[in-house]
């Protein structure tokens, strides 16, 4: 059952229609819509759809569901609205078009929020990510009081500056979801169509892996290795980006900023994994976040270097 | 080289009749953070009416507006072009190499038949007349608008697609047009492809189609059509008014916020308020920690109840009207309060609980993992040290030594409760509830909250004993904590706010009449202790063996070695002799901070510079009390005609002696002879001086100011007396001496109240 924006008077009835929807509704406006980044990852703006994407000068336009970690926040999936896996839903288009605010409001009415009965409002909230040492200006959209997402002109990343800006959006999903579908407790919330021939909730899949993954990010997850794991993740980010251009199998030129950066994700995560286990202190934590943007920056240096990048060849 | 003369307006020209016109402009962008809109329009109104001024143009009155998606300008009364203005610029001289002329000509963009010749000292020299023609409004407006646009101050600005302007979030459009009885004519514009136009838009979801305008009250009528408040005073009233009638109908009443009202009043154009009730489970919870859940989270206003004195209520402030009434609306604002709130209760909860299995010392356990700063440890260490300094300071603040001790102790557990990890600003509140909570002293209790005040020139002085010691404590460690690091306040830069710490330290001494050495014992002790904890790498090393007489003066054997374990920063040691000069240097240096700060705080109060120098520049200056004491009294008794007449007095004698002094290389401090007195008011100076002095000395001994200076005050008839009879370089040598021994006792018994030489006038 695929909804269309044609329908969306009507109330979205489960989680994942509310994601078709939005995916439709982006596809409409001419994003591509790509698929999750297969790697652990804080938050949608890891996906090197957005990283990378928003540097150099090629315009670009891209919409995507990222699962997103934070092992800091599990809760044994009994918070009503805390998890350590969440969803994001990430649009970034470049450069950012006059019309986002519009373009935006309109994926909200798509997803049932109807803006005559609801308040929504642009609350001054500038973003900063200093793991990629990038920040933007924008708001956080409210919705009757409540945060719905994140709204962010992208300034700098991986201290290069923006050029063209693009615009960001980031939904966080299962927030936005239980508002519109009204339900209290995030694991009550119905994944598929509460009358499909199985009805599945948020916590009939997710339940026993927050707990899991709680337990395992705060108590069990081994920190020599995690920590071995985040050396070997930093050493290999430089190495590959140091290595000369052309190779030698094919002799083209290659600088493998994807590769790379994969490894700086890694230790990103391995970073947050640390963090979790309560074993960084205060004073380390700085130096930790450090090393991390160090490694965003030198994948942001390589890739302006590279087609994609708007070098040109 | 060519001077210029200031330019005149034209004679003929300024009798012309100008014809006034009003100018509006509109800015219209995406949502303006709250916290900057009153700044940008003070800006706006600023920039564009310097810069007409600055271009020969003049106004009535200018009024600038903000709305979260607009800044708007309305002058009134502005000229319709500047004035034709005439300069007179001297060139080179007649016969001057070719060169000089031609560049002479350019620069004036005159011909040489348009130069006149002058006579000159030099020979006969070019005049040129430059006659720089009037502007219209328009073109200057144009001008000065878009200098404006590209070089607003904004605290944060940004770029947005591809282009290259500034602004604090996109700018979408630019309304500007002049207008007059005849009609409104866009005044045109573009700025990086953003053309001006007379037209706006209204509400975003209300109204917001575009629409056009040919004036300001057709504007803010039309605005107000379209569901926009212009006035942002206008939409704080609104609010204050519907929101307290709402409050009163309930029989309930609004908690006064300006700041939250000035910041909502910034969030939206057409502000529809709403109120709602606080569930009952959590009406519990300490009333400012609703307060500041609701505040910081929800911009919401609190509701009180007069007869429970609990907040109950809410009231949230709307950006649109809507068909429900705003039901919708507000059972989703309810329903975000109910979560934050949960969360609220949730950290309460688990602190009472942690206060009752552990204690609130037991909390404030982990505070060795909580750093203050990297170069002065943790704030365990820092709890450590402001224990030590309270207990010296209790008794000469009339508080228990134990109690102020144990308040010291858990004054900063607080930090690691849950609640004030999410709310930072209930740190020392959270703290007192915590220390009733678990059964300390009320003195303690209050001292937990007490201790951080005052936190600006306007909050209130602790008065209890308790919270005075560790308040001080608290300060007077940050500071020669800072001080120690080297990390001084400089020009604006003053991060740690170690000027606020300074004037807290000032107005604890001053408001409960504390008697305190700030660089007495205590401070001394507290700031070598700091410099071990900090450098004293040699005596980790060496043990018991070190420590000369001088340091330990200061320190038992077993206080240096004890804090020479809790060594910070093992980078680098310092000897015993660089320990103790720095101390010196420190202190030295921080008692003049302390002074500067008393200046400014007592300049404040209205005592005079001059003043509070003459009294500084007496012993004991690092008694606050006291000085202040001894300024006060000074500066009234300068006030009166006698303090007028002495001090004049006072200078007479100061400069003769000091001149004889000088001349003839002696200091004639030898006590006069009475014998050698030959005119009647000689011998009467002489009687009012020993009077005077019997009374002057015991009574500054005894801090009596006011005795000592009346008793000065007497000092004035005779004096005048004195100057008026005798002749005091008389050509007897030994009657000159004999008065200019006189003339030191008047200066020594004077200076013995304040240093009278820098008193002004």
């Amino acid at each position: 059952m695929v909804e269309t924006t044609e329908n969306s008077s009507q109330k979205p009835q489960s989680f994942q229609e509310i994601i078709l929807r939005l995916q439709n509704y982006w596809a409409a406006k001419g994003c591509a819509v790509l698929q999750p980044y297969d790697m652990e990852v804080g938050a949608g703006t890891f996906h090197p759809a957005t990283t990378l994407r928003a540097l150099g000068s090629r315009a670009w336009a891209a919409a995507y569901v990222q699962p997103s970690r934070r092992p800091t926040d599990g809760r044994y999936g009994e918070n009503p609205n805390r998890l350590q896996h969440y969803y994001q839903y990430q649009v970034i288009i470049k450069p950012s078009p006059p019309d986002l605010q519009d373009l935006y409001l309109g994926s909200l009415r798509a997803i049932g929020i109807d803006d005559s009965l609801h308040d929504i409002r642009f609350v001054e909230d500038d973003w900063e990510s200093p793991t990629l040492g990038a920040w933007g200006l924008g708001w956080e959209v409210w919705c009757d009081g409540m945060e719905v997402s994140q709204f962010t002109y992208f300034q700098q990343v991986g201290g290069h500056d923006c050029r063209p800006v693009s615009g960001e959006l980031t939904y966080g999903l299962e927030r936005l979801a239980m508002y519109v579908l009204g339900v209290d407790h995030v694991m009550d919330m119905p994944f598929n169509a509460p009358d499909a021939p199985i009805p599945l909730k948020y916590g009939d899949i997710f339940r026993q892996t927050e707990e899991e993954y709680s337990r395992h990010n705060f108590h069990a997850a081994t920190t020599d290795m995690l920590l071995r794991h985040f050396e070997d993740a930093e050493a290999e980010c430089a190495r590959l980006l140091d290595l000369a251009p052309d190779d030698t199998a094919t002799g083209k030129r290659i600088i493998m900023v994807h590769p790379a950066y994969d490894q700086c994700i890694k230790a990103s995560h391995l970073f947050n994994l640390l963090d979790a286990r309560g074993v960084i202190s205060v004073t380390e934590r700085q130096a930790y976040i450090g090393r991390v943007r160090a490694l965003a920056k030198l994948c942001a240096d390589a890739f302006v270097q590279t087609e994609a990048g708007g070098a040109v060849a | 080289m060519a001077i210029r003369s200031r330019p005149v307006a034209h004679p003929h020209l300024n009798a012309e009749r100008h014809i006034m016109a009003d100018l509006l402009i509109e800015l219209f962008s995406e949502e303006i953070p709250a916290r900057m809109q009153a700044g940008a329009c003070d800006a706006l109104k600023r920039m564009m009416t310097d810069g007409l001024v600055e271009r020969g143009l003049t106004y009535a009155d200018a009024q600038a507006f903000a709305t979260p998606r607009r800044l708007a300008l309305a002058v009134h009364g502005l000229t319709d072009h500047s004035p034709t203005t005439r300069e007179e610029r001297r060139g080179p001289k007649v016969g001057a190499p070719e060169k000089a002329i031609e560049g002479f000509l350019r620069s004036t963009g005159l011909r040489l038949e348009d130069l006149e010749t002058r006579d000159d000292k030099k020979g006969q020299v070019y005049i040129a007349h430059v006659v720089t023609e009037g502007r219209a409004a328009s073109a200057i407006v144009a001008e000065v608008l878009e200098q404006t646009i590209r070089n607003f101050p904004w605290p944060k600005s940004m770029r947005w697609g591809a282009g290259n302007l500034r602004w604090v979030r996109p700018l979408h459009s630019i309304l500007c047009i002049l207008s007059n009885d005849a009609g409104a004519e866009v005044v045109p514009l573009d700025v990086d492809g953003i053309v001006s136009g007379e037209r706006t838009r209204g509400h975003r979801f209300m109204a917001p189609d575009e629409f056009s305008v040919v004036n300001f009250d057709d504007y803010a009528a039309k605005l107000k059509r379209a569901k926009v408040i212009l006035d942002p005073v206008e939409r704080a009233d609104h609010i204050w008014n519907d929101a307290s009638q709402m409050a009163f109908a309930a029989g309930l009443e609004l908690v006064e916020d300006r700041g939250l009202l000035t910041e909502v009043a910034g969030l939206v154009e057409w502000p529809v308020v709403l109120m709602g009730r606080i569930d009952a489970q959590f009406l519990g919870l300490p009333p400012e920690v609703l307060q500041t859940s609701m505040k910081e989270h929800q911009k919401f206003f609190s509701l009180r109840d007069p007869k429970s004195g609990q907040i109950t209520g809410f009231v949230t402030v709307a950006n649109r009207e809507t068909l429900d009434g705003g039901a919708t609306i507000l059972a989703g604002n309810q329903k975000v309060l109910a979560a934050r709130l949960s969360d609220a209760k949730f950290f309460w909860d688990n602190d009472l609980r942690a206060v009752s299995d552990a204690g609130l010392e037991g909390m404030g356990a982990g505070l060795t993992a909580v750093t203050f700063h990297n170069k002065l440890g943790s704030q365990a260490d820092r709890v450590g040290r402001i224990e030590a300094l309270a207990r010296e300071i209790a008794p000469r603040v009339g508080a228990d030594e134990e109690l102020a001790a144990m308040a010291a102790r858990v004054a900063k557990a607080d930090l690691r409760s849950e609640m004030v990890g999410e709310f930072p600003e209930l740190q020392g509140l959270m703290g007192s509830y915590y220390a009733r909570a678990a059964g300390l002293p009320d003195d303690v209790a209050r001292a937990c909250l007490e201790h951080y005040q005052p936190l600006g020139p306007s909050d209130s002085v602790p008065s209890s004993p308790v919270s005075v010691a560790v308040a001080l404590a608290d300060k007077i460690d940050t500071l020669t904590g800072f001080w120690a690091i080297d990390e001084k306040p400089t020009g604006s830069k003053d991060p740690y706010a170690l000027r606020r710490a300074a004037l807290g330290v000032i107005r604890l001494v001053l408001g409960n009449a504390v008697r305190f050495s700030l660089s007495g014992l205590p401070v001394q002790r507290h700031l070598i202790a700091t410099l071990i904890i900090l450098k004293g790498l040699e005596f980790h090393r060496r043990g018991e063996e070190i420590a000369s007489d001088g340091l330990l003066r200061l320190l038992s054997a077993e206080e240096i070695k004890e804090l020479s374990y809790r060594l910070v920063d093992s980078d680098q040691g310092w000897s015993e002799a660089q320990l103790f000069e720095r101390m010196d240097e420190i202190a030295a240096n921080l008692l003049a901070f302390f002074h500067d700060r008393l200046k400014v705080h007592l300049r404040d109060q209205g005592i005079r510079h001059d003043v509070i120098d003459a009294c500084l520049a007496m012993p004991n200056n690092d008694d606050l009390t006291l000085l202040v004491k001894r300024a006060e009294v000074l500066a009234a008794f300068l006030k009166t005609s006698d303090g007028e007449n002495l001090l004049q007095g006072f200078k007479r004698a100061n400069n003769i002696l000091t001149q004889a002094e000088a001349k003839d290389g002696v200091e004639y401090s030898f006590g006069p002879d009475p014998k050698l007195a030959e005119d009647g008011a000689e011998a009467a100076l002489f009687v009012a001086l020993d009077r005077a002095e019997a009374a002057i000395t015991p009574a500054i001994w005894a801090e009596d100011f006011a005795s000592a200076m009346g008793a000065m005050a007497d000092l004035r008839a005779p004096i005048d007396a004195f100057f008026d009879a005798v002749q005091i370089n008389a050509d007897n040598q030994i009657l000159r001496r004999n008065r200019l021994n006189l003339l030191h006792r008047i200066r020594a018994i004077c200076l013995q109240v304040a240093d009278l030489t820098r008193v002004e006038g």
